[in-house]
């Protein structure tokens, strides 16, 4: 039997660095941290670091839409990625486009005014907060800017759950349920959430955005990447260390001659070290997205795959490794490769 | 075999396995484990009483169907330590998790994808860091724990260790649909020949912010919960977990495993209407019933029985009851139909995956799940309500489970005989 081949259409980026992909590229070509923004913490003079994404040069055509109104920021930057991904293809109606949307934090702005207006008096917390709280309103909202979407979902986790998005939107269209499948990972920012993140990881540096990369099945919409391989997930259990599952996604993963390693590195020795240890090996060039924008969590994710499939795209390299060692649920590794290089194989 | 979610995958077998469920379990408000919840749900039980676990006396709403935890947890692999760390919402998870292990014969392995639906996960936990943060900004102890805890993956992961398992674990938040499609995307990665056993389901805790969120959109009923009467006026939350072990019938015969009923259909479709309300005619809805029958080769006239989202708010219900009506057709006048909701409340993410509990309970059991607190039946609806407990020849079932956002998603069981 033959294995549907599955391509990439586009891909799209929110970042620190800008409101597309081709910003991310520019910064991470520079390779210097962006600055870091500090954020007021209530009722306590440290504040805390971050890279937020700055406003847009001109206000985003798609925010006009009627849904997209009251939604918050995470909404704007999973639409700007998913857009961007779906740019290059004229627009088909008759195209059905599934949509995965992982997310880690979620809506925490909404949820952070919601409780926080719940817990003062429940009787005026404001009705229109509220569904905005839930982790599948960005996906509802993405769906409504899209003509034709059979499926949907939304996937919650640490962010190796985007390279679970990649794998389930090549199954749908390996199943011929949908022509396209876009797969976005965002998350927003807010001092809570930074806090949360200061108490795991002194070090981390929080960071928003989203990134979003289009799948199909069809090699004439192609961009000119073929995502090659998504690695068994490898969870973390009282029998498998981080360490030990990012060892073993590294070695389904052999090495291939010119390949580029978009790895998960930030600025967390403690966090780094289990990836840092399952690639101590590589030889070969790298680039680390969250050294230079900040701890994005699944928007990091997203990034570390936007800027594998462009660096193929763009034919710099030939394929891409990005690696998902996630914070705390499972390790998993993702190879683009070249359309063409496959071909001739 | 190895528990391939990856890429590629292997060729998609023809004709793709059937899959079945070789253990059950579930926790309501109605007790732990599969008797008290039969009990509860063939007598039209309700259980609902004014919420103890958070200060409900400036919202317009004061019950909601809490679940008991037992003093005792069951034996699980968990340390002591792991142990003395269960939030309630994990607490509820294992219970269910354990009973559905328990009853599956299945042994640790690394080869089992556990596939959850959840709406807030550990929510409790994330509402004690924001008012320990906002409250005693200077005060941080606890806090790194909450902030792991609370994050839905950690509840997944206990689970690994609690049964010494190792496989993936994939979290669906698709609203209150979760449930139904974490056992839709299990029974999809069976019959796609990925592998041959997942242990799925779903689960909610009831959490002051969910309680008053739906307290603000004024969707909680500040009488009780009525699903499909005329003078409804909203809905109860409640809070549980439902577990199913689901496999290959191969791979169950082979072990010589006891099979609790059939898997036969599952759909799932978006409705774009709005983030909160149903398309009014249930147009996605329809579509997910018709996929999942289509897909199953059935057509309503093979239905014996519906167990329907009901939250017993207005727009829901008049969405469901027109979805209900178009998609049976003829057949809607002799369909019967029930939201157990009216016993238990809405589980929000855990709710797909109770009910489709209820519904295995209903096929083994030849019984319909009864709503006893109707009074006058809604007359848009063309299909008879149930509304006492009745034994009936019930063969095949579909559970529908629609959320905010507008994922919608219908399951289909069998009846194993």
């Amino acid at each position: 039997m033959v294995m549907s081949r599955i391509f990439v259409s586009g891909y799209g980026a929110v970042s620190p660095a800008g409101w597309s992909a081709v910003d991310l590229q520019r910064i991470l070509a520079a390779g210097k941290s962006l600055p870091i923004h500090l954020l007021e913490r209530p009722g306590w003079e440290k504040r805390l670091r971050s890279r937020p994404v700055p406003a847009p040069a001109a206000r985003p055509a798609f925010l006009a839409h009627p849904r997209l109104r009251r939604s918050s920021p995470i909404t704007h930057y999973a639409a700007g990625a998913m857009l961007e991904s779906l740019a290059r293809l004229k627009p088909d109606s008759s195209r059905r486009v599934g949509l995965v949307v992982c997310l880690q934090s979620g809506c925490v702005q909404y949820t952070h005014r919601f409780f926080a207006e719940a817990l003062a008096d429940p009787a005026t917390a404001s009705p229109l907060l509220f569904p905005e709280t839930v982790f599948a309103a960005p996906a509802s909202h993405l769906a409504a800017l899209l003509e034709n979407t059979p499926l949907v979902s939304t996937l919650i986790g640490d962010p190796a759950t985007f390279a679970q998005g990649l794998a389930l939107g090549a199954g749908w269209l390996r199943q011929n349920r949908v022509d396209l499948a876009v797969v976005v990972g965002a998350e927003e920012i807010n001092w809570l959430r930074a806090d949360a993140l200061w108490h795991l990881d002194h070090a981390a540096i929080i960071s928003a955005g989203a990134g979003a990369v289009a799948l199909c099945r069809d090699a004439a919409l192609s961009a000119g990447v073929e995502l090659s391989t998504v690695t068994k997930p490898r969870s973390y259990s009282a029998r498998l260390t981080r360490r030990q599952a990012a060892r073993a996604m590294r070695e389904e993963l052999r090495p291939l001659n010119g390949e580029l390693l978009c790895d998960g590195l930030g600025d967390s020795p403690r966090a780094d070290a289990p990836e840092i240890a399952a690639w101590q090996d590589w030889i070969g060039p790298r680039v680390s997205p969250k050294t230079i924008l900040g701890e994005g969590l699944m928007a990091a994710a997203a990034w570390q795959c936007v800027a594998a499939c462009a660096s193929v795209a763009e034919k710099r390299f030939s394929s891409a490794i990005a690696s998902l060692v996630g914070c705390n649920q499972q390790a998993i590794g993702v190879r683009f490769r070249t359309q063409d290089k496959v071909l001739q194989r | 075999m190895n528990a391939r979610m990856n890429f590629p995958a292997k060729p998609t077998p023809v004709p793709p396995p059937r899959v079945v469920v070789t253990g059950a379990g579930i926790v309501t408000a109605l007790g732990a484990g599969w008797k008290s919840n039969a009990d509860g749900f063939r007598a039209g039980k309700t259980a609902f009483r004014r919420v103890t676990l958070f200060d409900v006396s400036r919202h317009r709403a004061k019950m909601a169907a809490e679940a008991d935890l037992p003093e005792q947890m069951p034996a699980t692999l968990l340390s002591a330590r792991q142990s003395a760390r269960l939030d309630r919402a994990s607490a509820l998870l294992l219970l269910a998790a354990a009973e559905s292990w328990r009853q599956s014969g299945w042994n640790p392995s690394d080869d089992i994808p556990l596939v959850l639906g959840t709406t807030s996960g550990g929510m409790p936990l994330g509402e004690d860091y924001f008012r320990q943060a906002v409250r005693t900004p200077r005060l941080h102890r606890r806090q790194a724990t909450r902030a792991f805890h609370y994050q839905a993956h950690a509840q997944g992961r206990m689970v690994l260790d609690a049964l010494g398992l190792g496989g993936p674990v994939t979290i669906i938040s698709n609203a209150c649909a979760s449930g139904a499609c974490a056992i839709g995307q299990a029974w999809e990665l069976l019959r796609g020949g990925a592998v041959e056993r997942v242990f799925t389901g779903g689960y909610d805790v009831l959490s002051e912010m969910v309680f008053s969120g739906f307290d603000a959109l004024q969707a909680l009923s500040p009488t009780c919960c009525r699903p499909f009467d005329k003078n409804r006026d909203g809905l109860a939350v409640g809070e549980g977990a439902a577990m199913l072990a689901l496999e290959t019938l191969e791979s169950a015969r082979r072990r010589g495993a006891e099979i609790l009923g059939e898997i036969i259909g599952y759909a799932t479709t978006i409705d774009r209407h709005h983030l909160t309300q149903p398309h009014p005619e249930g147009n996605a809805a329809v579509a997910a019933m018709s996929q999942a029958c289509a897909g199953a080769g059935l057509t309503p006239a093979d239905i014996d029985y519906v167990n329907a989202h009901g939250t017993g708010t207005l727009l829901n219900d008049d969405a469901e009851t027109s979805a209900i009506n178009r998609w049976a057709g003829e057949r809607a006048a002799t369909l019967p139909v029930s939201s157990t909701k009216a016993g238990v409340g809405h589980l929000l993410g855990g709710a797909g995956a109770v009910e489709a509990v209820v519904c295995l309970m209903a096929l083994r059991g030849q019984w319909l799940p009864p709503e006893l607190v109707l009074e006058t039946p809604d007359p848009a609806c063309h299909f008879p309500l149930v509304t006492q407990p009745r034994d009936a020849r019930v063969n095949t079932v579909l559970s529908n489970s629609f959320g905010f956002g507008g994922i919608n998603a219908s399951l289909i069981l069998r009846r194993w005989s």
